[in-house]
């Protein structure tokens, strides 16, 4: 056993085996997101020496350089980075329980379930005078619930004696395509203003991100990525087919439910301010796969960062290469993200 | 240590249609069991339904007298395993990963690898020759050497009782020998129990202390190869007109079917 070391603690109550190797790699990519997250404050209308946003983050700089990073720029760069590693954890999830690399949560439904919600919800609480009823700071709320009731649904129609990942892939795909189908129709008859709100969420942008949209999120998503790193080596077993966990112990069913449970959490808490951030739960996965190997363990903290380093990515892209106009981060992760997908079929014409 | 491995009146369905019907069997410990029978017999089913793998229409499978049923999942893990028919390793995982999953029945969160599951990974590893190719991807491995690998993986599970189906499926003959030798001294040196589901009736009767024939929704004859295996079973089970001799190098029981071909003696 070269590379990898043995770590025991308390007298072996602790024990895990890591992988050298991989654990540099994570470390590496981790470095690498924490500086594009404090780079990203650097862009946009207006440049900032990347100095000088280290300084008025730990408070110091003139108040209009706070106003701009602390204000206007740090939550869109939180909220991106969140969702960003939400979506991507979602998709390594659903990859490990679908044994698929072409899996994603864009493709099992539960983010279109998220958009027609919103979309839903603007059609439903607008007057006559074509102004919503409510506080469009429910917005968020209505994209949650979309997500994962359409998720619930797509498991129970793919339920028969147990939910095959097979089933889940064809139910999930009909659903999705469902539900992209009320999107337009709401869209169609719906008052045209509300029509390019929806369309902003749908494609996933971070622009309107605030700082009350952060405490929600933040935790949030934390807290769900630390249940989904306890669970990894659930994940680990479920990877290697139904029959092979059931026999290894684990009551496949049930934790089936449980880990597409997590999944559809993940991706809505993401979504539900980010919008529907396109391709970054197929793509960060398979690319932390293939940097750091199989083993959910280290996989599932790789793609974490990788997925926020995504999306921040595109939201620099986004709010600098248009200037003045900004383009909806979730546009550049579906043009890396689309000839991505091509890329993965070609790679693997048989599965 | 395992005492006794039962089925009792197991009745086995898929859908409407009974698989095996009113099945009482009980599989010899510290031995070879080789089930075989025509294609579609239910073995196999047989063999999962042993594993927890299906749950019986009617009757039970009983570990040391209790139901598997009513055993919990880890509890049935941590007695007996399974090496499903051709299993498939998600792409990129190294031997070593999955051999370590062997452990699971044995493993909380924050215990992933004691003393003890080190030594008996390595042990599994060791066993089935594949230590030096512990950091190798199990998709890069020749079908031979990853069947190897999935079966440390179910030696590092630590059972009494292996069940295999169809191990040696996809193989070419070359590699079938060296799974089944593998298997044969596992039974040999450690005792372990080994019941599997194997196609080729020459290599069953070469490599099994007992062989179960599967008929007509359950068990026509069993008993040692060179009891039973005769030209009116083979007919029976198989529906093949053979000719029975023995082996020239291991005296097992030969079948040579009848049928057409070239006839140069």
């Amino acid at each position: 056993m070269k590379n990898v070391k043995t770590i025991r603690l308390f007298q072996q109550k602790i024990s895990f085996l890591l992988d050298v190797q991989a654990m540099k790699k994570l470390l590496v990519i981790s470095f690498l997101t924490l500086a594009v997250f404090f780079l990203s404050a650097s862009f946009g209308d207006s440049f900032i020496n990347p100095l000088k946003v280290l300084q008025t983050i730990f408070g110091q700089g003139s108040d209009f350089d706070r106003l701009i990073i602390i204000d206007f720029r740090m939550p869109r760069i939180f909220i991106a980075m969140f969702a960003g590693m939400a979506l991507a954890v979602a998709g390594a999830v659903l990859q490990g329980i679908i044994k698929n690399p072409l899996a994603s949560p864009d493709i099992i439904g539960i983010s279109a379930g998220g958009g027609a919600a919103v979309v839903g919800f603007l059609a439903i609480f607008s007057d006559s005078n074509h102004s919503l009823t409510v506080s469009i700071e429910w917005m968020p709320l209505a994209g949650f619930i979309g997500a994962t009731v359409v998720g619930f649904f797509v498991y129970l129609f793919a339920w028969k004696d147990g939910v095959t990942p097979n089933r889940l892939v064809l139910i999930g795909i009909s659903v999705s395509a469902l539900m992209q189908a009320i999107t337009t129709m709401l869209m169609i008859i719906g008052p045209i203003y509300q029509a390019s709100e929806a369309n902003k969420w749908i494609t996933g942008s971070v622009k309107s991100a605030d700082w009350n949209q952060v405490q929600i999120v933040v935790p949030l998503i934390l807290i769900l990525l630390l249940v989904t790193f306890f669970i990894t080596r659930q994940l680990n077993v479920q990877e290697l087919g139904d029959d092979t966990a059931a026999g290894l112990g684990q009551s496949v069913q049930k934790t089936r439910l449980y880990l597409i449970l997590l999944c559809c959490c993940l991706v809505a808490s993401a979504i539900s301010f980010a919008g529907a951030i396109g391709f970054v739960g197929l793509m960060a996965p398979h690319i932390a796969r293939r940097i750091v190997g199989s083993s959910f363990g280290v996989l599932v903290p790789t793609s974490a960062a990788i997925g926020a380093l995504l999306v921040m990515i595109a939201d620099i892209i986004g709010r600098t290469a248009f200037s003045p106009l900004e383009v909806p981060a979730g546009v550049f992760t579906a043009a890396i993200g689309a000839p991505y997908f091509i890329y993965l079929l070609f790679r693997n014409p048989n599965k | 240590m395992t005492e006794s491995l039962l089925t009792k009146s197991l009745t086995l369905s898929y859908g409407d249609s009974n698989i095996i019907e009113d099945l009482n069997l009980s599989i010899p410990l510290n031995e070879i069991t080789v089930l075989i029978g025509a294609n579609g017999c239910g073995k196999s089913t047989l063999l999962r339904s042993i594993a927890r793998l299906l749950k019986p229409k009617k009757g039970s499978v009983l570990l040391d007298g209790e139901d598997i049923f009513k055993l919990s999942t880890k509890q049935v893990a941590k007695n007996l395993s399974i090496l499903p028919q051709a299993p498939v390793a998600p792409e990129g995982l190294t031997v070593l990963q999955l051999v370590k999953q062997g452990r699971f029945p044995y493993q909380s969160w924050r215990q992933q690898w004691t003393e003890k599951d080190e030594e008996i990974v390595l042990n599994a590893l060791k066993a089935t020759g594949t230590d030096h190719l512990q950091d190798r991807p199990v998709d890069e491995l020749s079908g031979g050497q990853r069947q190897r690998a999935w079966i440390a993986m179910t030696l590092a599970q630590d059972t009494d009782i292996i069940l295999l189906d169809e191990p040696t499926t996809y193989l070419d003959l070359t590699h079938q020998i060296e799974v089944l030798d593998l298997l044969f001294e596992l039974n040999q040196q450690q005792k372990r129990t080994i019941i599997m589901v194997l196609h080729d009736i020459n290599l069953a009767c070469r490599y099994a202390d007992h062989i179960i024939t599967v008929r007509d929704r359950g068990v026509y004859r069993q008993g040692k190869p060179e009891e039973i295996m005769t030209t009116e079973l083979v007919s029976h089970v198989f529906d093949l007109e053979c000719q029975m001799t023995s082996d020239p190098i291991f005296g097992t029981p030969l079948c040579i079917p009848y049928g057409k071909g070239r006839n140069i003696s």
